[in-house]
């Protein structure tokens, strides 16, 4: 049966998981996603993100949990049964068919009348602008006209589900940003349900109304992007979100949501992310713009320049704390690498996790 | 669990779909089972029959009476004798020529002359050659035009008439073999011998032939293997009562001559240890030769 | 490439040329011989017959009944395509796209027919096909000629179905292609040129293929090869003309599906392909 264009309210993974022998590559996955919304995926490379797409997709089984439109359940649905549209990292368009063919494979798979197939693909020719590429073969096209096309046939569909598997990753740096940008421009007009895999932390923040960031096959944070960039729960998420530079150490005090950190030879004072006790063994993270350069303040790190490198409005320097500690800070001037300088971090900005 | 009576329902194919057999796994079945009944079980069939021979003298009869008779011992000598000089003086050639034609930018006319004599079979070779290569033909007529003999060459009706007959339906794919492999190997690297102040015969010798010598065994095994099965141009082209008497006639013989099929089979199954054996030997040699090429600079 | 002008290097380079110029001119006489022979009305002891005529082949139709010879191969030929075609096609698909136990194992039985020559399993084929009283019909026939042709089939298939992107076939389910669609609609379009590659070498295989029609024939069902082996073999008894108009005969039957097959595939890939470990004749 096809579940096309039907009314839903809510797609729900309800503890998915699935394993490949004794491998746990996605583990009690659960999650509600509304009707229009756009989830991103988003996790390092072998964190089960393109497996639970898969498995939404009905192209690998799962072996736990189940996959809910509403109250129906569907997980055992073959992928050509579950009516969703899905784009591929490498587009996987069908070398042998035209642009049009391709677009209108999905509707004449659903023996949708010839008349109604030709005024969609249309349509969807319109949405992705390709008007006057539909009969070419997609060996023809350019890398960004193949993942147009490749979008128009999962949009053209109307399917309750619109899956994205890195369908950036193929292009160059340009084009990506362009396409991104297309992405979020059709997906506006469609409303098209959607989850998108990336392992591009930027793609996910620009595109993405809520965030699901995996980890070694498992959830380890949903939320907004602005909730992600600003609070990560755990330390890999704030990895993720740029948060590079680390330093381990333990929480000498804290008062109400302020901890300090003492690493070695400093201190260093964080918000906690986590529930945080004296004594306990922590990591305080920080982004590298949120470390300047502090001239004569007092209570600044005290590091020596090992390089810095001009990056047009401001610097980025790389300096190491007396024992050893990598720091990478912003600076509007250069500090001659050799030089001993001092850092200060905000601590409003900075976030202090268990270790 | 809710869901638990659905998981294990299925959770035997799951097992199944995570070692990779589903569905479209059975589709081998249909050929697996074609090649054990239609080539296999035969195989066993014949190898069992050849054990209960027709004749007095306990299982082992055929291949006693086999390896006492010289009128059937000797159809191995005399099978080993058209095959191995065939291959060997196939292999020879096929390397040069390889060699040269691989630089050739246009070699779809060569080789597909070269496959007419494969794709046509021993059959009408045969008899084109009984013709061509006959006391009144092309061949002998030519030679003599050209005074390099004052008679006619006698080569049909004898061991040279299957010998070139073997010589022409064979050496093809030995070729066509070898070309795909001298084709496989990186242009770059006998360029980079040469940079490097290899003459012709040293690129060849320490670049190529070591990197050639598996495909060559293999070649060599395959051009065997089918020079030894020798038949129609044995029959057709040879003496076969006399010295182009090969194993395949034996065997033949043995089966629609006088119906004793366990003997037809023992014969073919000598014909397949015999065919077994050198491609082993060759595999042998062919493992202490490259292991000796490759482990050290020395050469 | 790299030039060598010394004089030995020349040499070497031109005996090279020589050998495979002469085996070549070797081949096309051969062949041309029989053609000649075929056309002329008496030659002996001459270069070229006295006269040509075409007289040869319409007596060669009527001495060997050529009509019904050629019937029953190409009745033969086209059964052994459609069945080597839907075993071994499907077989490929499953050994391309599939990991299985026992995988190799599997590959190894595929390539032992075409390791192990026609002549030496055919003997015991023959007679287990007797044995089940389907030596020497149709059948028999078609189900020997089955033995190298499904492998072969197998073979040059599996690298054209692996170079067809998985994705491909995913995003074809994905967008609601069941198995017969998939098939249908995106398998089978991209594959044609393989197909009609493999299926028309097994053509030429099946046409040309002396050895095990010759052991499983019986009067009704010999293939042309079989009868021209026959023919040549009871040679004092036709008119040499005659055979030869067969074997011409014979030549175009073999040749028509070659040239088309040479169509889609390299001449080296007809050894090669189904060959890297195995025979193609």
């Amino acid at each position: 049966m096809q579940l096309a264009s039907m009314p839903f309210n809510e797609i729900r993974l309800d503890r998915m998981s699935r394993s490949f022998g004794a491998l746990n590559a996605l583990r009690d996955i659960s999650l509600s996603i509304r009707k229009g919304e756009f989830i991103a995926l988003l996790g390092p490379s072998g964190c089960g993100k393109s497996t639970a797409l898969n498995c939404i997709a009905g192209l690998l089984s799962t072996t736990g949990g189940g996959i809910y439109i509403d109250d129906k359940r569907i997980d055992q649905f073959k992928p050509e049964d579950r009516g969703f549209g899905m784009v591929f990292q490498n587009y996987a368009l069908f070398p042998h068919m035209s642009v049009r063919k391709n677009i209108g494979f999905g509707l004449k798979m659903r023996s949708r009348p010839k008349a109604e197939i030709d005024t969609k693909v249309d349509e969807a020719l319109a949405l992705v602008r390709l008007q006057g590429q539909a009969e070419k073969l997609p060996g023809q096209l350019s890398g960004g006209q193949q993942q147009r096309v490749a979008i128009a046939r999962a949009i053209v569909i109307e399917p309750p589900l619109v899956l994205m598997d890195e369908p950036l990753s193929n292009l160059d740096a340009k084009l990506r940003l362009e396409m991104r940008a297309e992405i979020r421009r059709i997906h506006n007009q469609m409303k098209a349900t959607t989850i998108y895999v990336t392992h591009d932390q930027d793609e996910a923040l620009s595109l993405a109304d809520r965030i699901v960031v995996l980890r070694d096959g498992a959830i380890r944070q949903v939320g907004t992007p602005h909730e992600l960039y600003e609070r990560p729960a755990h330390l890999d998420v704030a990895e993720f979100m740029g948060f590079r530079n680390r330093f381990t150490g333990k929480v000498v005090s804290r008062q109400g949501e302020r901890a300090t950190v003492s690493a070695g030879s400093f201190s260093v004072s964080g918000t906690v992310a986590e529930d945080l006790q004296p004594g306990a063994s922590a990591v305080l993270a920080v982004r590298p713009d949120d470390v300047t350069l502090s001239g004569d303040t007092p209570g600044g790190v005290s590091v020596t320049v090992e390089a810095i490198e001009y990056r047009g409005r401001e610097y980025v320097g790389i300096a190491r704390t007396p024992d050893g500690v990598e720091i990478i800070f912003h600076a509007d001037n250069a500090a001659a690498p050799g030089s001993t300088v001092s850092l200060s971090i905000d601590p409003a900005r900075a976030l202090v996790f268990s270790a | 669990m809710t869901s638990s009576t659905l998981q294990e329902g299925t959770s035997l194919r799951q097992k199944l779909a995570l070692r990779g057999i589903d569905g479209v796994t059975l589709l081998v079945l249909p050929s697996v089972l074609f090649v054990l009944a239609i080539f296999i079980y035969p195989f066993i069939y014949g190898l069992l029959l050849s054990f209960a021979p027709i004749r007095e003298g306990g299982m082992f009869a055929n291949y006693i009476t086999f390896f006492s008779d010289p009128y059937l011992y000797n159809t191995i000598a005399a099978t080993l004798r058209l095959a191995v000089p065939v291959t060997l003086l196939s292999v020879a050639a096929a390397v040069p020529v390889a060699m040269r034609v691989r630089l050739v930018r246009r070699q779809r006319l060569l080789t597909t002359l070269l496959v007419l004599p494969i794709t046509l079979g021993t059959v009408l070779v045969a008899q084109g050659m009984l013709n061509y290569l006959g006391p009144q033909g092309w061949f002998s007529r030519s030679l003599m035009l050209l005074h390099v003999i004052s008679s006619p060459l006698k080569l049909t009706n004898n061991y040279w008439g299957v010998f070139l007959s073997l010589i022409i339906t064979v050496f093809p794919f030995t070729f066509l073999l070898t070309l795909s492999y001298v084709t496989g190997i990186d242009p770059g690297l006998e360029k980079a011998a040469a940079t490097h102040g290899a003459s012709a015969w040293q690129r060849f010798r320490h670049v190529m032939l070591p990197l050639l010598v598996p495909g060559l065994a293999i070649a060599f095994c395959l051009t065997f293997v089918q020079a030894f099965a020798v038949f129609p141009s044995a029959v057709l082209l040879g003496a076969p009562s006399g010295p182009t008497r090969v194993i395949s006639i034996a065997a033949a013989q043995a089966a629609f001559e006088q119906y004793d099929f366990t003997m037809a089979s023992a014969i073919a199954m000598i014909m397949g240890v015999v065919q077994l054996c050198i491609v082993l030997i060759v595999l042998v040699v062919r493992n202490l030769f490259y292991r000796g090429a490759t482990s050290g600079g020395k050469g | 490439m790299i030039r060598d002008t010394t004089i030995g290097a020349k040499l070497w380079i031109t005996a090279v040329w020589a050998v495979t110029i002469f085996f070549v001119l070797n081949v096309l006489a051969i062949i041309a011989t029989v053609i000649v022979s075929s056309l002329g009305t008496r030659w002996l002891g001459t270069w070229l017959p006295n006269a040509f005529t075409l007289n040869w082949y319409a007596s060669a139709w009527q001495e060997f009944q050529l009509g019904p010879v050629l019937l029953v191969t190409f009745q033969i030929a086209f059964t052994v395509v459609a069945l080597s075609g839907l075993l071994g096609v499907t077989a490929a698909y499953a050994m391309a796209r599939r990991d299985f136990p026992g995988k190799k194992l599997v590959m190894f039985l595929f390539l032992l027919p075409l390791l192990v020559p026609p002549i030496t399993f055919g003997i015991p084929l023959a007679t287990v096909l007797y044995q089940f009283n389907v030596g020497g019909t149709f059948w028999g026939v078609v189900l020997a000629n089955l033995v190298p042709t499904v492998p072969f089939v197998i073979l040059v298939m599996i690298p054209f179905i692996e170079q067809i992107d998985p994705k491909v076939e995913a995003a074809a389910r994905v967008f609601g292609a069941g198995t017969f669609k998939l098939f249908v609609h995106v398998l089978m379009p991209m594959l044609i040129p393989g197909i009609l590659a493999s299926l028309l070498l097994v053509l030429v295989r099946t046409v040309a293929m002396f050895e095990l029609t010759f052991l499983t024939a019986g009067p009704t069902s010999q293939t042309l090869v079989v009868s021209l082996y026959y023919a040549v073999f009871a040679s004092g008894v036709r008119a040499v003309q005659s055979i030869d108009a067969m074997a011409v005969i014979y030549m175009v039957s073999t040749l028509v599906w070659l040239l088309v097959a040479l169509r889609f595939v390299n001449p080296t890939q007809i050894v090669a392909r189904g060959n890297q470990s195995s025979s193609a004749h």
